[in-house]
């Protein structure tokens, strides 16, 4: 089982370079699904080598899969939103509500 | 108590998904951040393969690859020039970040290593996967899925209001 925990280990640390570093918002967001799907992999993983009587990580791992797509469309048309108001999506520019 | 589990096809998937998911974070051009962003999801559907779960790599390369990817692509033509791919995609924290992740990496995975109290089962799941999630979703998990179906509803009210175009 350890190479799945890494691989999903090793994914999440990208994606959570991902969301430090980026400067774009879409980015950001795209770093948030490699997370997701780090968190599926370890879901499934574990069904299928210590909980095996059962699909009870699957079905985490549909429910995950579910509610990230619904957070990609509200986050994406917060993005367009964000876009219209400051014409450029920079995490730079966005700081009205900063202080 | 390891299983025979890691053949040569989960190392390569292993390493496509590495390789484009640092390419997602890496590149310049944010449109070809999202085209490794479909490689990398099509990679963890093939992982969800070995694992015995169908039915969520199926739902994998419908949802993640039809669904999600097309629409951060389409977000991506929506908002950004993409021949504009010059400036710099990262801010100042980059070097503090990447330590930090590669520590993090290096921290869960020591953890991992060091945690044995896992008894792996010697066999596979045992049953035919897409008729037990199906009984999963009518029977145990009911109120969760209509929960979810509720959010699914709201996020597209959701995205309908806040993307429309304001009356002025």
């Amino acid at each position: 089982m350890f190479p799945y925990l890494a691989l999903a280990a090793i994914l999440f640390s990208v994606g959570l370079f991902g969301v430090l570093t980026r400067r774009n918002v879409i980015g950001i967001l795209m770093s948030l699904e490699l997370m997701f799907n780090s968190a599926n992999i370890n879901f499934v993983a574990f069904n299928r080598f210590v909980a095996t009587d059962g699909l009870i990580g699957q079905m985490f791992a549909i429910f995950i899969v579910v509610v990230a797509a619904a957070e990609a469309v509200v986050g994406l048309a917060i993005v367009l939103l964000i876009y219209r108001n400051w014409r450029g999506i920079g995490t730079d520019n966005i700081h009205v509500m900063k202080w | 108590m390891e299983v025979p589990e890691a053949g040569v096809v989960f190392w390569i998937l292993s390493v496509v998904i590495i390789v484009s998911g640092m390419l997602v974070v890496s590149l310049k051009n944010i449109f070809h951040c999202a085209l490794a962003l479909v490689v990398c999801l099509f990679a963890v559907a093939g992982i969800y393969l070995l694992l015995e779960a169908e039915f969520l790599a199926a739902a994998q390369v419908l949802i993640y690859v039809g669904a999600v990817a097309i629409l951060i692509i389409f977000a991506v033509m929506l908002t950004s020039d993409l021949a504009g791919g010059k400036i710099t995609q990262t801010n100042e924290n980059a070097t503090i970040a990447f330590v930090a992740c590669v520590m993090f990496a290096a921290g869960a995975m020591f953890l991992i290593k060091k945690t044995r109290v896992w008894d792996i089962s010697p066999s596979g799941l045992s049953f035919d996967n897409v008729s037990a999630i199906g009984k999963y979703l009518m029977t145990e998990f009911m109120l969760p899925f209509e929960v979810v179906s509720v959010l699914l509803l709201a996020a597209l009210i959701g995205a309908v209001v806040l993307a429309r175009k304001e009356r002025s």
